[in-house]
Formats: structure tokens, C-alpha cells, sequence
């Protein structure tokens, strides 16, 4: 494999993902993420001078809705899997001092 | 002699859209429904659903673009900003950050030395968070999605600004033509408008920039103005004792008019962004800027001349009358019903004025229909109630929106022009004042003053004045 990921950037992926990996994990996710920078490469084989970058991959542009509210009172149904329900709220660990 | 610093500020302005539903699913975005309402699988974070971009939001985002100067990217995107807390239920914000629909604008504030211009290095869409209410009693925090996904746009301002009357202004300048042009109502206190400080300082005459504080939670001008001004002292402190200042994100609590840390650099976020794959690009035809334009309201620097010279106001007057958009409709709509735009601006500028003052409200808050002031002001043309009633009816307009016809008629303020009653009245008043009496006919021109005043008195100010006045100087002839 061309692509070598260390030890201190699985790492620091796996804080940014909020993950805590066992040692066996971090070595499968290393190289995993090695093949898949390997595929990738694959698009430095074609000449890609004057293309634009594009984040889409269909050709359309500007699609909207308009300013008219459709949706009702979704409570019930955005309550009915929390973890941990407190009246009509989802409970968390204090976020804040 | 002791070092002189200067303060250099930036500001990152985030402004509530004032859209009926959310940037892209079709929630209301009304405020202060009960907890999780408006809400839905779009803007919850629902596996599987898909956002759909609200035209409006692209609507007034360009015409707010317009009006700060702004060149409009005509092909824009948007990027996925990740983060993890429980205010963010997709576990990322969708923002724009590559192609941000405007830039390199600029508004112009005026300061004592002279208009300044302070530059907008960009502007962009963004969907709002999620509001979390803290426990006082449990060790929890409540989550409430209603405002997650409700639209805003974020303006950075270039490092610009030098002093917390500066920030003021810009603040000041930014909530007019974003309120002018009907995109917010821009509320402080509630939040549609809320402002992150950027402040670092420098000895005077240095070009080097200082390092850093970000400020947050500042949800009024005065914590503005405070947290500036603590923030700066602080920074001084710091450079003073030899040490270096921190570049941290720091909140700022009113109560205790304090700032502390929030983050440091340290565990600065990576916010890994990249481009937002559930959207597609928003492409800006020339003819969709022109159309923008076309619909742009008048902004205040418009509706100031064109006060001056259509209805013949005073600058100062029409300044005053124009600072609050709210004002300013109810000044047009009322001198279009009565066609009398000096009496209105003088009830504006005079009365209203005052009970602003005595009731503490601001002009965005008035609530009187100019219906009814324009019917006041009828009633006091036409000789139906005197100045001294019109007075007293008006607070009643101000503070409940009184009907003044109805207000006037059961209230019995209707000026008498039964003159047999009024004849009587002055009679008696002037048999009761010999000395008045005699006084005039001396030659005492002022003596029929006091004569009027008795006799508005026993009136109970009903009479019309300029009638008193002229019963008063035939009877005193007459006899």
C-alpha cells in the first residue's frame, strides 16, 4: 500500500469522531483507511486540468422549495426514540457550567 | 509615561431570517412554540432525510448582500461543518464556507471624526442550532429543536472597528438595513441578532495585529459595550505584567459583567469540513440579482432625502423619523390618511417622544395604528377637542391603541360649541374676577390670560380656545 496512516493521526481521528478504539481496532481502521486513500489515488491517474470541481455529481443547479410551512406538530414522533425524555424535551448530561 | 493601546475589533454578526419555515424543511420557524414542536426528520437529523433549500432564504441573504455593497458569488455552495454537541442533532451544521454568497462589502458608520467605512470580508447562509435549557436542580440539560435549522446568515466584518461606540454603530447600522429590508426583525434579547467580539490590542502606531479573544453570549449593547471594555482592560493587564494573551473563546456572563474561558487554542475544533452532498450548487443568474435590486425597499439614507424634500421635515426631525423603520411607517401611513405630515411628525417628535421616554419602550416597539393618530389629529383640526385633551387622548392611543373618536365621545372631551353654555360660563367667570376685569379694560392686555385659563378651567378644558377667546373680548367690550 502507498498510503501510510500513524499512529498519531488515527489518533487524532478517532478524537474528532468522539471514538475510543482498542488497539486491534485502530490497526484495522488504519488499514482501511490506507486502502481507501490507495483507491483514491486511482483519480490522480487522469488529467483533470481545466475541470472544474464539482460537488455533485448530477448536472443540476437551484433546487427549492418555497416559504410555505408544511410540516405540523412533529413532537410526538421526534421524541419517540430519545434516550432519555423530560417533558417535551430530550434530556442530556449538563453541557454547561 | 505609561504605553497608549489601541483596540482593534472584528465582529461576527449572526442574523434570525425572518422566514415563515426553517432553511430546509417546511417547519415553522415561529418563536416560542412549547418545546420541540417545529420540529421534523429534516431538521432533527434523521437518518434518510433529505434538506431542501428555502428560496427565500436565498432571497434575503442577496438582498442583504446588496445593500452591505457585497460582490454576490454567483455560484455557491454548501459545506458540512461537523461538531459534536447535543444543540447539533445531525452531529454537523450546514454552512457555507468555500463559495459563502457574498463578499468584500463594507457598510459606513458615522464616528466623531467623520463617516468610516468598516468592510465585511464575507457573508453566508447557515442553519441555526438547537436551544439547551440548563437544570438548576438536576445535573441536565434539556434540548429543544424548534430553532434548530431556523435560517441565518453570519456577516464577518474585516478587524475594523477601534471602540466599543464604533462596534455600537456598526451593530446600530447593520439591524436598520437588515430591518429595512424586512429580512429580520433583528431582536437582541430574543436572539435574532447576536454578535461574537473579535478583540485583541497593540501599542498605538503599530500595524501588528495582537493576538486574539473570541467573546460570546452577548445579548445586548450594553454586555456589548461591557465586554468589550472588560476584555480590553483585561488584555492590557496581561501585556502590562509581561504575559502573553491567550487565544481562547470566552463567554460572557451579564450578571457577574465577566468573561472567562470557554476553549483555548489547544483544543481549537477541526471542523473537517467538506462540501454538503444532500445540496446541489445555487447558481446566481445576472437577472435574479436584478430582480433583488429591483424589489430592494428604500433604505433609510433614501427615505431621509425624500422626507426632506416631499414633505418639507427637518433633517433633524427626519433622522429621528427614520431610525426605526416602525417609526417611519407609521409616520407615512398616518400623513397619507390625514395629509398633514408636519402635524404628524411634530406628534411623533414631540409626545411620542416623551412617553417613550416615561414608558421605556423604543420606537420599533410602538404598537398605535397611524389610524388612529391621524383621527387625532383630525379632531384637534376641526376644532372638535382642544390641545390640552388631544394631549391626553394620545396616551391612551400610545399605550392601548385607543380609538380616539370613540375615546373623545365617551369620555365626554368633546369641545361644547353650545355657546349659550359657554356664555354663561364666561359671565359668571368674569363677575368673579373684578380685578381681572377691570385690569384689561385698563389697557392690561395680559389680564384676559388669566381670564381664559379660569374659564378653560370651569370648562374642564371642553371649549374650543379660539371661541373663549372671542366671547372674552366682546363681553369685556360690551359692558
Amino acid at each position: 500500500m502507498a498510503n501510510k496512516i500513524s499512529d498519531e493521526t488515527i489518533e487524532y481521528v478517532g478524537i474528532l469522531a468522539k471514538l475510543e478504539l482498542s488497539e486491534e481496532e485502530k490497526e484495522a481502521a488504519k488499514e482501511d483507511m490506507e486502502k481507501m486513500l490507495d483507491y483514491i489515488d486511482t483519480l490522480n491517474e487522469l488529467d483533470t486540468a481545466g475541470i472544474e470541481p464539482m460537488s455533485h455529481v448530477f448536472p443540476v443547479n437551484n433546487v427549492f422549495r418555497e416559504d410555505v410551512v408544511t410540516n405540523g406538530d412533529g413532537k410526538e414522533e421526534t421524541l419517540a426514540n430519545a434516550p432519555l425524555r423530560k417533558e417535551d424535551s430530550f434530556e442530556v448530561p449538563r453541557t454547561i457550567g | 509615561m505609561a504605553k497608549q493601546y489601541e483596540t482593534v475589533i472584528g465582529l461576527e454578526v449572526h442574523i434570525e431570517l425572518a422566514t415563515k419555515t426553517k432553511i430546509f424543511c417546511g417547519c415553522s420557524t415561529e418563536f416560542g412554540g412549547a418545546p420541540n414542536t417545529h420540529t421534523c426528520p429534516v431538521c432533527t437529523g434523521m437518518p434518510g432525510s433529505l434538506p431542501v433549500l428555502n428560496r427565500q432564504v436565498v432571497e434575503y441573504a442577496l438582498a442583504i448582500g446588496l445593500a452591505t455593497n457585497c460582490k454576490i458569488t454567483q455560484v455557491c455552495k454548501f459545506d458540512r461543518k461537523n461538531y459534536f454537541y447535543p444543540d447539533n442533532p445531525q452531529n454537523y451544521q450546514i454552512s457555507q464556507l468555500y463559495l459563502p454568497i457574498a463578499r468584500d462589502g463594507f457598510v459606513e458608520i458615522d464616528t466623531p471624526s467623520g463617516k468610516k467605512k468598516i468592510r465585511i470580508h464575507e457573508m453566508h447562509m447557515e442553519e441555526d442550532a438547537g436551544k439547551l435549557v440548563h437544570d438548576e436542580w438536576d445535573d441536565t440539560s434539556l434540548v429543544d429543536y424548534n430553532r434548530s435549522g431556523v435560517p441565518l446568515v453570519e456577516i464577518v466584518s474585516e478587524p475594523d472597528m477601534r471602540s466599543a461606540d464604533e462596534v455600537i454603530a456598526y451593530l446600530e447600522k447593520l439591524r436598520m438595513i437588515v430591518q429595512y429590508l424586512g429580512a429580520s426583525d433583528c431582536k437582541l434579547q430574543e436572539g435574532s441578532m447576536r454578535a461574537d467580539v473579535n478583540l485583541s490590542v497593540r501599542e498605538a502606531g503599530t500595524d501588528s495585529l495582537g493576538t486574539r479573544t473570541e467573546m460570546k453570549n452577548l445579548n445586548s449593547f450594553k454586555a456589548i459595550t461591557h465586554a468589550i471594555e472588560g476584555e480590553r482592560a483585561r488584555q492590557i493587564e496581561l501585556l502590562e505584567a509581561g504575559k502573553d494573551v491567550v487565544q481562547e473563546t470566552r463567554r460572557w456572563d451579564d450578571n457577574k459583567e465577566h468573561s472567562y474561558a470557554m476553549r483555548s487554542k489547544e483544543d481549537a475544533q477541526d471542523y473537517r469540513y467538506f462540501p454538503e452532498p444532500d445540496l446541489v450548487p445555487i447558481v446566481i443568474s445576472d437577472e435574479w440579482i436584478a430582480q433583488v435590486k429591483a424589489r430592494q425597499p428604500e433604505l433609510r439614507t433614501e427615505k431621509l432625502e425624500r422626507y426632506k424634500k416631499e414633505f418639507d421635515i427637518p433633517q433633524y426631525d427626519a433622522e429621528i423619523i427614520t431610525e426605526s423603520k416602525r417609526m417611519a411607517d407609521i409616520f407615512e401611513a398616518a400623513a397619507a390618511i390625514c395629509k398633514k405630515p408636519k402635524k404628524v411628525s411634530n406628534w411623533l417628535m414631540v409626545e411620542t417622544m416623551r412617553l417613550m421616554k416615561e414608558y421605556g419602550t423604543e420606537a420599533d416597539r410602538l404598537s398605535f395604528s397611524p389610524e388612529n393618530l391621524a383621527k387625532l389629529i383630525d379632531l384637534v383640526d376641526d376644532g372638535s377637542i382642544s390641545g390640552s385633551v388631544a394631549k391626553k387622548v394620545f396616551e391612551q392611543v400610545f399605550l392601548h391603541d385607543a380609538d380616539p373618536e370613540k375615546y373623545v365621545e365617551e369620555h365626554g372631551l368633546k369641545v361644547e360649541n353650545d355657546e349659550a353654555a359657554l356664555e354663561e360660563t364666561v359671565r359668571k367667570v368674569l363677575s368673579d374676577n373684578p380685578k381681572a376685569v377691570e385690569d384689561y379694560r385698563g389697557g392690561k392686555e395680559k389680564a384676559l390670560g388669566a381670564l381664559m385659563g379660569q374659564t378653560m378651567r370651569a370648562m374642564k378644558g371642553k371649549a374650543n380656545p379660539a371661541t373663549v377667546n372671542r366671547m372674552l373680548r366682546e363681553l369685556l367690550k360690551s359692558e
